[in-house]
Order: structure tokens, then C-alpha cells, then sequence
């Protein structure tokens, strides 16, 4: 930061940046961070207006218009019942974000909560991260896959199975955090001035940790879009007919020969969510947490 | 060594019990009676009344837990709702085939990821390197059923090179058992040889800027010795360290892709068992998977001191 008096360049005047300005700024200079979150916007706009952008209600059946290729009408052509793959993919896209944001959200408020009690106090650090190891010890699809069948299909349990899932290792990354930054001289100062435990965490500790799980964060969100795909693939995700870019896929790979079409697309979709949220994932690590640039 | 070996063991066994806890209270959150869900709307209250006394739902949770602790480590993971035989049985008949897909596969990631990665960082910003993350960003992004779909169409339909689908035990016929699982192994394998690309990339730019490469090279050894013998061998310990939560995500993912290929391993039949609700055998799958990773990772932790004797077992 620039503290001294604004300076004269020669074509620019730069005033005082705030550090939030400063994060911005160096987010438009990261090539993979900027094609990541256009992608994703993009996939944000499509779900959001997806009831505008295709005429066709994805749950509506043409039997007239059965497996028809894609043409100007159906953009992406139709399943076997006739149904627009289009607005399926849409409206996909929906459930795949929402999905993935509230896994997201889940895993890094257990991450934040779990991950400063184990960092922050010797007595809980062995029980949280046991719990935590047997967590991880669950193959993680599999895992997702038992809770699923246990809880019943339907959306809400989607979430509730992959937060379960990705919980743990978020825990891990904000417990070493909170372990390295407890060291430093500054949080000893901070416990000089006899500031109470809950201060130290959430203002002095916590504030240091947000890089990490930010990263994490987005990964988590990578990670929950496949893994909704992958569950509703073979049938433990969101009940059909709602339209998830998993069962779209499911139901159309016994048409794959005659009708291509209908498993390119919600697959096209997936990836480049993913490959969005990887970049972006990728982009913010270079830019956050400059120490594991690759 | 035997200390550490003891130490390691040892501390295996807590993270084991939560596992079992784990994979014990699954079947007991399911909501409202475990008995009734698994026999449907249509069963009699007397029916209901048996199968509750067969999976001893009538005693408290904890006496409940002790008893199937102590049949689990009798190997005896109960009996199968639908296929009526032991889980155990069951589930050992389709271990074999699930774990040949998940080895192959690892060997493949490996056997891909890391010259990929070593290439990459001896090439920074090259070509190949960009080649090889650009492609590594694509492996890491696509989902293993869809490239498995692909790869069918592709190789199996179109070209007719490569069985869709099927098993064959490897250690009975090699040739044709290999055959049948080079799809499979490739769609479960390519995101984690993405992920070993990109670690063994950035691990070996961290080990070439260091001292000690630069004295080998001073030393007028050969280029590709020095990348080979003194910077590889140190770049891969945070990647071995990563093999066995590998091993874990293709032991998972073998799941799915299994339904892709119509594989018989234990992935299926845990699908299956998850449509029918049998929850012993969902149970027991769920154990043996996880068993089975904890056990993985022990040996990959044992195999550091072979890459790295500084790491010390006292």
C-alpha cells in the first residue's frame, strides 16, 4: 500500500488503494482467475435465466419430437421422450449450483468452526482430527453414495451427503492454518493485552486463515458439482424428473449410439463448470497464497 | 523402526473403531425404524416385530454396537436382505475385481502423471509444459463416467478395438483380463493422473532451484541424470504422500465407473444394494472400502522412509 502522498506519474494519478481494491486489481491481472469466473458467470447467467433463454419447459413431453437431433427448434436436440435438452441442461445447471454453493457454504462454516476449535485448543485438536481421519477414511463416493441411500433421494440430502464428505479435509487446511499463525508474535501480544478467546480466534487468528479456505473453498465447489453429477449418474442424487446434468446423462447413455447428443451436453456442461471453478480456483491460490504458486 | 511400526499401528486403531462407529450409526440414522423402511409400506406389523428382533433393534444403541463389533471382527458383517447370504461372502467375491481396476488405475496415473509433470517442469513455460497443464486442467475437470462413455463410443463402437464392458479375472488370463480393463483403468485413472502431473510439476520446480541440483549440474553430470536421480527422487515424496488418499478417490470413483462398463465389482453391488435398501450389505462395503484405505495409507506412510531415510522413526 501507498502511504506516502499521491504521486505524479507521468499519465496517472494513483490514489491510496484500499486492500480490497488491491485484490481486485490483481485478480484482473490473473489470466487463469479471469477466464475461470467469466466461465462461470456465464454457467450463473444461463441457470439464472434459463426459464427466459429456452421456450421449452424441461419436464414437458413431445412424443412428436422424440430423439430429434440438434437443430434451430432444439438447440441441443431431444431425449427420448421428447424433452427438450436444452432447457434440461438450463435448468440443470440450476440444481448443480445451488448444489455446489450450499456444499460450499457447509464445508467452510464446519471447516471454520471444526478447524479453529482442533487448531486453537491442544485438548480438542486430537478428538476433532480422529473424527475427522475416520471421515476421510470413507472412500468418498461411496460415502456420499451410503448417506444417500440412508437419508432418501432427494435434493436437501444431496447437500447434506457432500457437505459430510468434504467437510473434513476443509477442517484440515484451517487447523493448520490456525496451528502456524498461533505462533506468531503478534497473537502472543494480542493475549498480553489479556484479549478473551473468542477475540483472539475470530479477530486476530481467523482473518489469516481466509486464504487457504478461500482457495479450499472453491475447490469444495468443484468438487460437489461433480460429485452431484456423479451421484444422480447412477441414481442416488436428486429424484428425477428434476433435471440434473448427472441423471440427463444417466438416462441418455443407453441412446448413446443414435442419439449422441443427448450425453455431450450436460457432460460439456459439467466440465466447463468444473474447469470454471478449477481456474478460478487455481488463479486465487496464485493470488491469495503466493507460496504454493506452481 | 519396529517402534515407529508399533507407534503407527497403534494409532491405526482409534481411527478404525470411529470407522466402524461410523459405518454402524449410518444405518441407524435412517429416519423413523430401519426395520420398516427396509421391508416397505406393505409388511405386517409381525414381520416388522421379526426383522427387528433379527438386527437386535429391540436392544439399546450401545449393547446394539457391541454386539455388531463383535461379529465384525469375526468377519461376520451379517446377512445380505436381498441376495440372502452373508454380506461377507458377498462383498469378497467382488473385492478382487474392484481392486484390480483401482491398482490398474493408479499404476496407470502414476505411469502417466508423473513424466508428464517431470517434463512440464524441466520444460517450464514451453510447449509441452503448456500441453501438459492444459491438458491436466481437462483431466481434472472432466467427470470419469462421461470419458468412459466416450471412450466406449470411440474405441468399442466405432473402432472396435476394446471390449465395452465384462471382467475377467487378470491372474487367470492376463492377455484378455488386461484388455477388458484398459478403458475402465484409463476413465478412473485420468483425473488423478492430471492431479500427479501437476504436483510432480511443481514439486520438481521447487527441488530444481535448489542447492544441491546445482552442485550436481556444477559437478558435469548429465542433465537428465540429475533430473532423474537427484531431483526426482526428492520431488516425488510429496506426491507418494498423495498416492494413498489416490488409492481412497479410485477406490470411491470405481463405483461409478463400474456402472459405466458394466463391471462386476463392488461398486454395482453396492448400487444395487442402495436401490434395494439392503443396509447390511451398504454397511459392509462401506467398512471394507475404508478398512482397506486406512490400511493403504499405513504402508505408504511406512514406504517414506525408503524415498526419504532423513524422515527419522524413532
Amino acid at each position: 500500500m501507498n502511504e506516502t502522498m499521491p504521486v505524479l506519474s507521468s499519465r496517472v494519478i494513483r490514489v491510496r488503494e484500499s486492500p480490497s481494491w488491491q485484490f481486485l486489481r490483481r485478480l484482473w491481472g490473473n489470466h487463469l482467475a479471469v477466464t475461470g469466473f467469466s466461465l462461470l458467470l456465464l454457467i450463473l447467467f444461463a441457470a439464472v435465466f434459463a426459464g427466459v433463454l429456452s421456450s421449452y419447459d424441461p419436464l414437458t413431453m413431445i412424443v412428436a419430437d422424440r430423439m430429434k437431433s440438434p437443430s434451430a427448434t432444439h438447440l441441443m436436440g431431444t431425449d427420448n421422450f421428447g424433452r427438450d435438452i436444452f432447457s434440461r441442461v438450463l435448468h440443470g445447471a440450476r440444481l448443480s449450483l445451488e448444489v455446489g454453493a450450499a456444499v460450499m457454504l457447509f464445508t467452510v462454516g464446519a471447516g471454520i468452526l471444526f478447524g479453529l476449535l482442533a487448531g486453537y485448543s491442544p485438548r480438542l485438536d486430537g478428538p476433532v482430527m480422529r473424527v475427522m481421519d475416520a471421515m476421510m477414511a470413507f472412500p468418498a463416493i461411496l460415502f456420499g453414495i451410503a448417506i444417500m441411500a440412508v437419508l432418501g433421494p432427494k435434493t436437501v440430502n444431496v447437500v447434506i451427503a457432500l457437505s459430510v464428505v468434504y467437510a473434513p479435509r476443509t477442517v484440515r487446511i484451517v487447523r493448520a492454518s490456525v496451528l502456524a499463525t498461533k505462533q506468531l508474535d503478534y497473537v502472543e501480544a494480542v493475549r498480553a493485552q489479556a484479549a478473551g478467546h473468542l477475540r483472539i480466534l475470530f479477530r486476530h487468528i481467523l482473518p489469516n486463515c481466509l486464504s487457504p479456505l478461500v482457495v479450499q473453498a472453491t475447490f469444495n465447489f468443484a468438487y460437489a458439482v461433480l460429485a452431484e453429477a456423479s451421484l444422480s449418474f447412477v441414481g442416488a442424487g436428486a429424484p428425477p424428473p428434476t433435471p440434473s446434468w448427472g441423471n440427463i446423462l444417466s438416462e441418455g447413455r443407453i441412446y448413446m449410439q443414435n442419439a449422441p447428443w443427448i450425453t455431450i451436453f450436460p457432460g460439456v456442461a459439467i466440465a466447463l463448470t468444473v474447469l470454471g471453478l478449477n481456474l478460478a480456483g487455481d488463479g486465487l491460490r496464485d493470488i491469495l497464497d503466493p507460496r504454493m504458486k506452481t | 523402526m519396529i517402534f515407529y511400526l508399533a507407534r503407527r499401528l497403534l494409532g491405526v486403531v482409534p481411527v478404525l473403531i470411529l470407522v466402524a462407529l461410523g459405518s454402524f450409526l449410518l444405518v441407524h440414522l435412517v429416519p423413523g425404524d430401519p426395520a420398516m423402511v427396509m421391508l416397505g409400506s406393505d409388511a405386517t406389523p409381525q414381520q416388522i416385530q421379526a426383522l427387528r428382533t433379527q438386527m437386535g433393534l429391540d436392544r439399546t444403541l450401545p449393547e446394539q454396537f457391541l454386539i455388531w463389533m463383535r461379529q465384525t471382527l469375526r468377519g461376520d458383517l451379517g446377512e445380505s436382505f436381498f441376495l440372502g447370504r452373508p454380506v461377507t461372502q458377498a462383498l469378497m467375491e467382488r473385492l478382487p475385481a474392484t481392486m484390480q481396476l483401482a491398482v490398474l488405475s493408479l499404476f496407470f496415473s502414476l505411469l502417466i502423471g508423473v513424466p508428464a509433470g517431470v517434463l512440464a517442469s524441466v520444460r517450464q513455460n514451453s510447449r509441452w509444459d503448456q500441453l501438459v497443464m492444459v491438458t491436466a486442467m481437462g483431466g481434472i475437470s472432466i467427470p470419469s463416467f462421461w470419458l468412459g462413455l466416450f471412450l466406449i463410443l470411440v474405441f468399442s463402437v466405432r473402432l472396435g478395438w476394446l471390449p465395452s464392458g465384462g471382467y475377467v479375472p487378470i491372474w487367470e488370463e492376463f492377455g484378455p483380463g488386461l484388455r477388458v480393463l484398459i478403458l475402465p483403468a484409463i476413465s478412473l485413472g485420468f483425473m488423478q493422473a492430471a492431479l500427479i502431473a501437476r504436483m510432480t510439476r511443481s514439486s520438481m520446480l521447487d527441488v530444481l532451484r535448489q542447492d544441491y541440483v546445482r552442485t550436481a549440474k556444477a559437478k558435469g553430470l548429465g542433465w537428465w541424470r540429475v533430473v532423474l536421480r537427484h531431483a526426482l527422487k526428492n520431488a516425488m515424496i510429496p506426491v507418494i504422500t498423495t498416492i494413498g488418499t489416490a488409492f481412497g478417490v479410485l477406490l470411491g470413483g470405481a463405483v461409478i465407473v463400474e456402472i459405466v462398463f458394466t463391471y462386476p465389482g463392488l461398486g454395482r453391488l453396492v448400487v444395487l444394494a442402495v436401490q434395494r435398501r439392503d443396509y447390511p450389505l451398504v454397511q459392509g462395503a462401506l467398512l471394507l472400502t475404508s478398512v482397506i484405505y486406512v490400511a493403504v495409507n499405513l504402508a505408504v506412510d511406512l514406504l517414506y522412509s525408503v524415498f526419504d531415510p532423513r524422515i527419522k522413526y524413532e
